[in-house]
């Protein structure tokens, strides 16, 4: 059973400690052991959020070494680049492209990165880049809070495991008045990798 | 056997089911808060949890239970473990009638402390049994054998994690919950062994140093402890999460891996130590092992390579045990890209309709000395408000404003502290100031709940951890109670009320106490429609920038005059507190039925 690593890049609020979790149990019911660790920033909500998930035979530590992640998936591109050192460079991002610009840069004081610096970034540090409007397909489906699912099906696309598994692990997690528009979601992003519909 | 991924935290909580615990007491603290909160959501039926007023408290509500015939579980971030250290003084000495386990989770990297203190050396002080789990699997299963443990050498025990292991998840295997008993009592009266009475205590002491002798013997062969042998050039002798990091970075090492870390197994450790040639121990923080181990007489390498300070995680031990040599450098594991230190951060601010706000706009603007305190407004040590000027560990707040006061400052100082603080060691504090008359004014930032921590209860809320009405303690009769002579409360959204409530504290001749009161915005959950900046209306004065609200961005509009950006306002975050239109000079911020604030 070969290792994966995989790291989770978002911002507080954005469901990516939810993701990370959602990674884990999909590792665990397809009979991998998996940890998880979430690298906080100091801030209670809107801070930086890098998960680390790890799959394996036997996993020791929850923390993943630099250079080893396999897979990122960002939910928002600062993010993304701060997770870089991670990156294994034969490994696969599958990033969001909608910035959440932090108070730094709103009051003036930072200057977020152009989209050609984070392209430039991103490819450096990894084999394939995905780029996915998850906001925006999200915000065309009537509920921008479903971008991180539908991120999440675009990301299982890259993965050999059992999409019931990924679909019962999302979806019992989600309000069940909201689970057709979830299960929606997590195939429309599943569609957007496979159908190569990415920007 | 279920197997289910879980949290350290959400483990030693099923730990606690597993090993028949009945009771369980602490104070919230990250990295340890959701422990008891995991206790009352998934096994209230069966456990009592209780949030207590502080630490202490908690620890001699865990005393009691536990002398009245209940498995108990008291839990505490590091930090709380000084407020909590008398009560376990004590308990060590009497013993108990069922088993008692004290959670500590201390915080390594600080990120979310005041300092990186070891309690690792609490056992050695207080003179208890140690267990440090390494990941959630064992986080369980030490609390099922540390219940065991107490109730056989009739002593508290100490369960150590670190906020690696309490906020990391793993695979947990399930396992059932024992038979317990039903109804306790009648309580036992043995004063000999309960009442710590200086001539009854001094023959506690010998007993708890015996105890010591036996559990280190008891050490030598406990499944706590084990031997993994690879290649004998090297052993490491490590313990918690540095044994998962250890392992990772040293696959073919010979590790010894010590689950319980005091008293520790000198027989073990000898005997590992001469079937290798050389000895590293791995531990984050303080030489806690190292110093035993070579008091021991036994060489190792330790704290010359490894920093007595922050987080060691893999990649650090790694590369330093590359620089000294115990490892070469790996190739597989140099990243393409470099990590990018120039990249906008995301710091830390209070949350759009934070109810402290107001304060401490206020309060940059007054420039006045700010004691602070601990909680979501020590926020308001950071700019744009930079408006507090110390911060030192819970309660400090008004005993630091007492000491301005009584060193003779000739400035008008003040206090800042939470409700959930106050109650927890805010309160002697203040009876001080009024016993002794002195100056100053404590502003009581009343949000209604624990907030930092996650929105926890405590004794001014009207609910508790199992969600029921209770009674609660209203500051103002508290305050009038206490003998504080000038108390103003006022509409912490208000800040025209928080400006006069602020001045008339301060120019009272006494202590003084401002309650800011406004419901934390994840406890009033009422989120008004976004304001709108009329761009036309704003001169760009930059007035609201120092609200710092992260609701408040820089338009792309620029006033032609000034070249300074206009102010526009991100709708999704806004909650329409309403503070930004309050002080704006020109009336542009306003809801958004209106389209312009009418001029009264």
């Amino acid at each position: 059973m070969k290792k994966i690593d995989f790291l989770v890049a978002g911002v507080g609020g954005q469901g990516t400690i939810l993701a990370s979790d959602i990674l884990a149990e999909v590792g665990m019911r397809a009979g991998y052991d998996a940890k998880k660790s979430d690298v906080l920033g100091l801030a209670i909500r809107g801070g930086s959020v890098l998960s680390h998930v790890r799959w394996g035979q036997s996993v020791a530590s929850p923390v993943v070494r630099r250079g080893q992640v396999d897979f990122m998936l960002a939910f928002e591109p600062l993010e993304a680049m701060r997770g870089v050192e991670l990156m294994n460079p034969a490994g696969i991002i599958v990033c969001n492209t909608k910035p959440i610009v932090p108070i730094s840069v709103g009051s003036g004081n930072a200057v977020y990165p152009s989209m050609l610096e984070v392209k430039r970034v991103l490819s450096s540090a990894a084999r394939i880049v995905h780029y996915i409007d998850a906001t925006k397909e999200a915000v065309e489906m009537g509920n921008p809070k479903v971008a991180n699912v539908i991120m999440l099906g675009g990301f299982s696309a890259l993965l050999d495991i059992d999409p019931d598994i990924w679909e019962s692990v999302v979806l019992e997690r989600v309000p069940s008045k909201l689970v057709d528009l979830n299960r929606r979601a997590f195939r429309a992003g599943c569609s957007l990798i496979k159908e190569g519909k990415m920007i | 056997m279920k197997k289910a991924l879980l949290s350290g935290n959400e483990a030693i909580a099923r730990g606690a089911y597993e090993a028949g615990i009945q009771v369980a007491t602490g104070y919230p603290g990250t990295p340890s808060s959701e422990i008891l909160k995991t206790l009352a959501s998934e096994y209230g039926k069966e456990i009592y949890a209780e949030w207590s007023t502080n630490e202490k408290v908690a620890m001699d509500a865990g005393a009691g239970a536990a002398y009245s015939g209940r498995r108990t579980m008291v839990t505490t971030k590091q930090v709380g473990m000084n407020v909590l250290a008398d009560a376990l003084m004590y308990t060590v000495y009497t013993g108990i009638e069922a088993g008692l386990i004290v959670v500590t989770a201390d915080d390594p990297g600080m990120f979310s402390s005041q300092n990186e203190q070891d309690n690792r050396w609490y056992a050695k002080l207080v003179k208890l049994p140690l267990i440090e789990p390494a990941d959630s699997q064992e986080a369980k299963d030490f609390v099922v054998q540390g219940i065991a443990l107490s109730e056989k050498f009739d002593t508290p025990v100490l369960l150590r994690t670190t906020m690696r292991v309490s906020h990391s998840k793993g695979v947990v295997s399930l396992g059932g919950r024992p038979e317990v008993p039903d109804k306790v009592g009648p309580f036992v009266r043995n004063q000999e062994k309960y009442v710590c009475t200086a001539m009854w205590a001094k023959k506690l002491h010998p007993v708890v140093e015996q105890r010591l002798r036996e559990l280190a013997q008891y050490a030598e062969s406990s499944p706590f402890n084990r031997i993994e042998w690879g290649e004998r050039s090297l052993g490491i002798i490590t313990s918690g999460i540095t044994y998962a990091y250890a392992r990772d970075v040293f696959p073919s090492a010979s590790i010894l891996k010590l689950g319980m870390s005091f008293p520790l197994p000198e027989k073990l450790i000898r005997g590992f130590a001469e079937q290798v040639e050389k000895v590293l121990v791995i531990e984050e923080l303080d030489p806690f092992l190292e110093e035993q181990i070579r008091a021991m007489g036994i060489a190792v390498i330790g704290k010359e390579i490894f920093p007595p300070y922050d987080e060691l995680p893999p990649d650090k031990i790694h590369s330093i045990a590359v620089d000294a040599g115990f490892l070469s450098e790996d190739k597989a594991t140099q990243p393409v890209a470099q990590s990018i230190s120039a990249l906008p951060l995301r710091s830390p601010v209070l949350c759009p309709g934070c109810p402290h706000r107001s304060t401490f706009y206020l309060l940059n603007k007054m420039q006045v000395p700010v004691a602070g305190d601990i909680g979501c407004y020590n926020l308001g040590c950071l700019p744009p408000f930079n408006a507090q000027h110390t911060m030192g560990c819970m309660g400090a707040s008004i005993g630091v404003l007492h000491g301005m006061a009584i060193a003779g400052l000739p400035e008008r100082a003040v206090a800042t502290i939470g409700d959930s603080t106050f109650f927890h060691s805010g309160m002697p504090a203040l009876a001080n100031m009024v016993h002794n008359q002195s100056r100053g004014v404590v502003i009581l930032m009343d949000n209604g709940t624990t907030a930092m921590t996650g929105h926890q209860d405590h004794p001014g809320t009207a609910w508790s951890l199992h969600g029921e009405d209770v009674p609660h303690i209203e500051f103002k009769p508290l305050l009038s109670a206490m003998g504080v002579q000038k108390i103003v409360e006022v509409n912490a959204f208000d800040i025209a009320e928080v400006e006069t409530g602020l001045n008339e504290c301060l120019e009272y001749d006494g202590p003084s106490v401002l309650i800011t009161k406004g419901l934390c915005v994840f406890i009033s959950r009422d989120p008004q429609p976004s304001y709108i900046v009329d761009a036309d209306t704003c001169i760009a004065c930059g007035e609201c920038f120092k609200l710092g609200c992260p609701a408040i961005i820089k338009s792309d509009e620029h006033n032609p005059k000034t070249g300074k950006a206009k102010a526009n306002i991100d709708p999704t975050l806004c909650t329409g507190c309403d503070v930004c239109r309050q002080i704006c000079p020109t009336g542009a911020i306003h809801p958004p039925a209106q389209t312009k604030r009418s001029n009264t």
